[in-house]
């Protein structure tokens, strides 16, 4: 049922990955989707790969789950290779009609295939060992200087949190929602689109007088505990960079090194 | 031929996940037509999962569930059907009221059913009645109302679809014991009028112990006990063992007979209770 949707696909672990500040893993993020990018031939895109499927290992996280991230984005990479594969000039190998094949075109589409696939699996791997809270708070730190031009990072984290804390509370209250109109009768699987679509009524208005007592509800809280904001307001979490962070931050520069390097003394034979 | 039959009923939460848990583990019940049943159990016992087997919102992982005989899932096109006869109120029903009228609002099951609108308005009259809703409520908006009359709309319209099974998730939950009693009373005489089988599902063993003619006692996914009122409460030890705690009349004459005075121990309603201590006063003590 609803319940099975994950929303924030955190997988906890005990791994370095896991314990590693967040900051520093979404500004590697970054490094690795640059990386990536820049990687262009096959020793490097490969070279790519292989850390990152070295990195899911340390992680522990089942190949089941990368599967599952990936597996949304595989129209659009079909899309993108077959795209590819017919619009790039070069040495033709293949001919129909005014469709043509080259040997560029094969290789492009074979690289920008894998390039979306890792981009995924990357991030996924952020998520997976981040939790969204930790994630949320992450974002706030790097964000940080903006508040000098007045733009409300605190804020914006701060509905952030909530958004993701409520989310699995209204999965919850749908699901009882649905059971409580089907135990009258109310008729969700069948019917055309009007049909279904006017048997979302009975569904979404109990939902959003839901929707907005919870609201209510936690802002007169928040007031109960003196909030006001993100002034002056201290943490008991305190983010530190550690000896792990150094290290990962190192890895990922020997890893661009080589990635550079081996672009541009290892070119590819055409 | 009992109305409602379960055989072997289970139901496992998370199949396959690590989270797996049996909710419902093996339960074989059998009510009678016309019964007050009060169901028990600590919470996570399995009641709430048990109870939404019976109108067939959730399909048992094995086993079976009857209703007047027909294996509810044996056509799962016609599940509507079942949900029909046997009328489920959830626990604070008043939070899926979403019609800008009341009487509206108490009509979406009858016309679920593709009654006429004739016969549609009879039953939302009726419903109304036997909650004592007053007809000029009728035409309001079900938000304008207070917390208790929004309960009683929401049973109404489980009520208005006339089931032949009525199921109630702790229909006072939240309510001052004025309202409590008042929507209980109303029950009962709905029962009394009606003739069908109700399904009470209660904390309180007051309540309990007040209307019902059976109990059926939950404990961690098993059905423990399915008993005449009276023998339910005589395992007081076992349910307090269970978290569940036995009618406070109950405990008073049990400690009353322990003394030595000539009560009859298993005393749980007020009026019994009344005739016995006149009868202890009057001289003629209970013998057993």
């Amino acid at each position: 049922m609803l319940k099975d949707i994950t929303i924030g696909q955190y997988f906890p672990g005990q791994s370095f990955l896991h314990r590693m500040d967040p900051r520093m893993k979404i500004i590697l993020t970054i490094v690795y989707i640059v990386l990536l990018f820049m990687a262009s031939t096959l020793v490097t895109i490969g070279m790519s790969v292989v850390f990152l499927a070295v990195l899911y290992r340390i992680a522990k996280i089942p190949g089941k789950m990368v599967f599952r991230g990936i597996k949304p984005v595989i129209p659009i990479v079909i899309f993108t290779a077959l795209l590819n594969m017919l619009f790039i000039d070069g040495e033709v190998i293949w001919k129909l009609g005014f469709l043509s094949i080259t040997k560029e075109g094969l290789w492009t589409a074979f690289l920008m295939a894998v390039r979306i696939i890792a981009l995924i699996a990357g991030t996924s791997l952020l998520t997976y060992t981040t939790s969204p809270i930790v994630l949320t708070d992450a974002i706030e730190r790097l964000m940080s200087p903006l508040a000098k031009l007045k733009f409300p990072v605190h804020e914006l984290a701060m509905m952030m949190t909530i958004a993701l804390r409520f989310i699995p509370t209204l999965i919850e209250e749908t699901d009882k929602i649905m059971s409580a109109q089907k135990a009258r009768g109310a008729d969700l699987e069948s019917g055309g689109l009007m049909q279904r679509a006017r048997a979302l009524i009975p569904i979404l208005i109990p939902l959003f007088i839901s929707a907005f007592r919870r609201a209510d509800e936690l802002a007169l809280a928040m007031e109960c505990r003196c909030y006001r904001g993100g002034e002056g307001r201290t943490r008991m979490k305190q983010l530190k960079l550690g000896g792990v962070d150094i290290a990962a931050a190192l890895v990922f520069c020997a890893l661009a090194a080589g990635v550079i390097l081996l672009n541009l003394y290892l070119p590819m034979p055409f | 031929m009992p109305i409602i039959k379960t055989e072997d009923l289970t139901y496992i939460y998370s199949q396959g996940t690590p989270f797996e848990k049996a909710a419902v583990d093996h339960v074989n019940l059998e009510i009678e037509a016309g019964e007050f049943v009060g169901v028990i159990g600590h919470t996570g016992s399995g009641k709430s999962t048990l109870i939404q087997h019976l109108n067939g919102l959730l399909e048992p992982t094995s086993g079976k569930v009857y209703i007047d005989g027909q294996d509810l899932w044996a056509d799962k096109s016609k599940i509507r059907q079942f949900r029909f006869r046997v009328g489920l109120v959830f626990q604070y029903p008043e939070y899926q009221l979403f019609e800008d009228t009341v009487a509206k609002d108490i009509a979406f099951g009858p016309r679920n059913m593709g009654l006429s609108e004739a016969e549609i308005q009879d039953r939302v009259r009726m419903a109304a009645q036997f909650v004592d809703l007053p007809e000029e409520i009728l035409e309001k908006s079900p938000f304008e109302l207070s917390g208790g009359q929004k309960r009683r709309v929401a049973i109404a319209g489980v009520i208005a679809m006339d089931p032949e099974v009525l199921i109630l998730d702790e229909p006072t939950a939240g309510l001052d014991p004025r309202g409590r009693d008042r929507i209980l009373g109303q029950l009962k005489e709905y029962h009394r009028h009606r003739g069908n089988t109700v399904l009470l599902v209660s904390h309180s063993m007051e309540d309990v112990a007040k209307y019902a003619t059976k109990v059926l006692v939950m404990n961690r996914s098993h059905l423990f006990l399915y008993d005449e009122t009276h023998r339910v409460f005589k395992h007081a030890e076992e349910l307090s063992r269970m978290g569940l705690a036995v009618p406070q009349l109950s405990r008073v004459f049990t400690a009353l007979a322990e003394q030595g005075f000539a009560v009859n121990p298993n005393t749980y309603t007020m009026q019994y209770a009344l005739n016995e201590i006149e009868d202890l006063l009057e001289g003629r003590g209970y013998h057993a």
